[in-house]
């Protein structure tokens, strides 16, 4: 189990080596000079000049990344090119608001996959499978963004009961919050609660047929507690490793929604900085939602251990 | 529980199952009858497709939603055909158990094997958790599996093949039920385990009075092990008897032709297997008439026209074949192999 869990944890930290090495070449070799960029097209070559110099953009290329790689590992990623205030208490800021955002996503997205998943692989073939999976199926199709416009049209103009965008805080307690993560929540859970609806139900489908449960009948267990007790913990594998994929797409979904519902989250964070060529702030918000992914599907393939007994043994 | 031993346990009458398969309905099981008493052990044999899992299914009320049952199964005079699924589930690993072929894929590879025994106990008889953890290292122990008190808590997939079958008998007679069925509970293992298995099961038969029905395809395996046997092909029964009796002398040319297909140890070597020529018929569209007449060398019209009727062939032996007078006359079996 502990070889296991090391194992992991080494092939975590090489990804995460490569993906901040990439995240520094790609966005080193993009076109635009951010110091031209923020004194402005009349600005005089000196005046550029002497704030490359000052932002460090003069050094070699291994310098900065080691540098940037040095402020990563003590907590000091250096200060917006735009703004002039530190990086890590930017992204703090709007930390506060994603996180809870892809929670609430993620939370709804389990529930209503799970849920319907496991009900229509219960109803195989009958009317209400047929029924929600043509609903999963308009589900994947929705794009997110016009999904959440509809979304604002039904409870914001015409019931008015969730605002239409922008975020209450958490000063005034966790309910004015909550309210307004909701509709940005459910706009990003929607396509993956259909995507994860239909790996559940065929992940249980798949289970169904194995001996094991007709083993299980044998003896005398009930259908549903066949499925209750043997089927679900089996299909459970390929429902977490498709979770665990969902959570990048939905962290990428944010900087869509975020600005949809004009919420001062980490993705509008990114697309601000990208349209200011703050990369500094682009550069690190980037290298913590890879973090993040990885982090999650590290969790991911500890928990296959924990579910599976076999795991642990051929990992040993 | 034995008050009158001479009523049969149980009576299956006419059974008939039909299976939706994706190549439409198909008739997979036709006029099975037969009775047995408790203590009595009866032998399904024939090719896969003949129809004896789908028999030994249908005892276990285990058979597919879309499968339609015809005919009566009684247990102890009471009606199995049509019984509710929650009705069935307090007589299915209680009161009749089934061992499956596969040891492999039959165990749930998530739970203890400890659980997994224990688990009937737990349904059926509303042991605690302790008492029945307790009484599944016992059954364990009873089946051969060593150690059994530290290996109660390892997973299927610690264990052979062989040991896992142990497991599954362990499971199947928790409960100490009336009727074992035992679906070729040795196929997938070693020749060599196959033997030991087959006697731990004979003598747990023996043991605790049970019936069974042992289903193969394996005539050897059949002669060694049951008391009455009954040949299947095409879903229906071609031949039944005593065992000794089929084996002395065998009315089918089916079951003929099995015995003869069967490997004979010191033949010469590069002698070619005897075969049955032809392929099993398509279930779901079997010849009118007998369902051999298609590969029988003593076919006549007559055969054609209609299913022939059971023929009394010997003391308790019958065949389902309207030319015992010329399949009988070669004297197939054991008075000359």
């Amino acid at each position: 189990m502990s070889v296991f869990v090391l194992r992991r944890l080494l092939t975590l930290l090489a990804t995460l080596v490569g993906a901040s090495l990439i995240i520094f070449l790609v966005l080193d070799a993009l076109p635009g000079n951010a110091a031209q960029m923020l004194m402005g097209a009349d600005a005089s070559p000196d005046a550029v000049r002497a704030l490359t110099v000052k932002l460090g953009l003069d050094q070699p290329l291994a310098v900065r990344y080691l540098q940037w790689i040095k402020g990563l590992l003590v907590g000091d990623l250096g200060n917006s090119y735009v703004y002039g205030t530190p990086v890590g208490s930017l992204i703090a800021e709007r930390l506060v608001l994603t996180i809870p955002l892809a929670i609430m996503a993620m939370t709804i997205t389990v529930t209503l996959a799970l849920s319907a998943g496991i009900y229509t692989a219960a109803n195989h073939n009958k009317l209400g499978d047929v029924g929600v999976m043509s609903l999963t199926q308009v589900g994947i199709a929705l794009p997110n963004f016009w999904f959440a416009i509809l979304l604002v049209l039904l409870f914001s103009v015409r019931l008015q009961w969730l605002s239409a965008g922008g975020f209450a805080g958490w000063e005034d307690g966790i309910w004015p919050g909550i309210r307004s993560l909701l509709l940005p929540a459910i706009s990003l859970a929607v396509v993956q609660a259909a995507i994860l609806a239909r790996v559940t139900r065929s992940a249980v489908l798949e289970v169904l047929r194995e001996d094991f449960v007709r083993t299980a009948r044998a003896k005398g267990l009930g259908k549903r507690e066949v499925l209750w007790s043997h089927v679900l913990r089996n299909a459970m594998i390929p429902v977490m490793t498709v979770m665990g994929l969902q959570f990048a797409n939905l962290l990428a979904g944010t900087i869509v929604i975020e600005n949809v519902f004009y919420l001062p989250g980490l993705g509008r964070l990114i697309f601000q900085s990208i349209a200011n060529r703050d990369l500094i702030v682009v550069r690190n918000c980037v290298m913590l939602l890879a973090a993040m992914v990885v982090i999650v599907n590290f969790v991911v393939d500890v928990l296959y251990a924990f579910i599976d007994p076999r795991i642990k043994v051929h990992d040993l | 529980m034995a008050e009158c031993s001479n009523m049969p346990l149980i009576v299956v009458d006419n059974l008939g199952v039909r299976l939706n398969t994706s190549r439409g309905p198909a008739q997979a099981v036709r006029g099975v009858s037969f009775a047995l008493t408790r203590g009595e052990t009866l032998g399904l044999v024939g090719e896969s497709g003949c129809g004896k899992s789908v028999t030994a299914l249908s005892l276990m009320g285990l058979l597919p939603d879309s499968a339609v049952v015809t005919g009566s199964v009684k247990l102890d005079g009471d009606e199995l055909v049509g019984l509710a699924d929650s009705d069935y589930c307090r007589l299915r690993g209680n009161r009749i158990s089934m061992i499956f072929q596969e040891p492999m894929t039959a165990l749930n590879p998530m739970h203890t094997i400890g659980n997994q025994v224990a688990e009937p106990l737990r349904r059926h008889k509303s042991y605690s958790a302790a008492q029945a953890r307790r009484e599944a290292i016992a059954l364990l122990d009873r089946v051969g599996l060593p150690d059994p008190a530290r290996r109660v808590d390892a997973y299927p997939h610690q264990f052979s093949g062989g040991q896992r079958q142990r497991v599954t008998i362990a499971m199947a007679l928790a409960c100490e039920p009336d009727l074992l069925i035992a679906d070729e509970p040795t196929t997938a293992l070693d020749v060599t385990i196959q033997g030991q298995i087959l006697d731990l099961i004979a003598d747990l038969v023996e043991e605790r009075g049970m019936s069974m029905i042992l289903i193969s395809h394996d005539l050897g395996v059949i002669a060694e092990n049951v008391q009455r046997m009954m040949v299947m092909y095409g879903g229906t029964v071609v031949e039944s008897g005593p065992t000794d009796e089929v084996f002395r002398r065998m009315g089918h040319p089916y079951t003929q032709g099995l015995f003869r297909a069967r490997p004979k140890l010191g033949a010469r070597k590069g002698t070619r297997l005897r075969t049955i020529s032809g392929t099993v018929p398509e279930l779901a569209d079997l010849p009118s008439g007998c369902t051999f007449s298609d590969r029988c060398p003593l076919v006549i019209d007559q055969c054609r026209a209609a299913l022939p009727p059971m023929v009394d062939v010997g003391p308790g032996h019958f065949a389902r074949c309207i030319r015992t007078d010329v399949s009988m006359a070669e004297r197939v079996g054991a008075l000359t192999a």
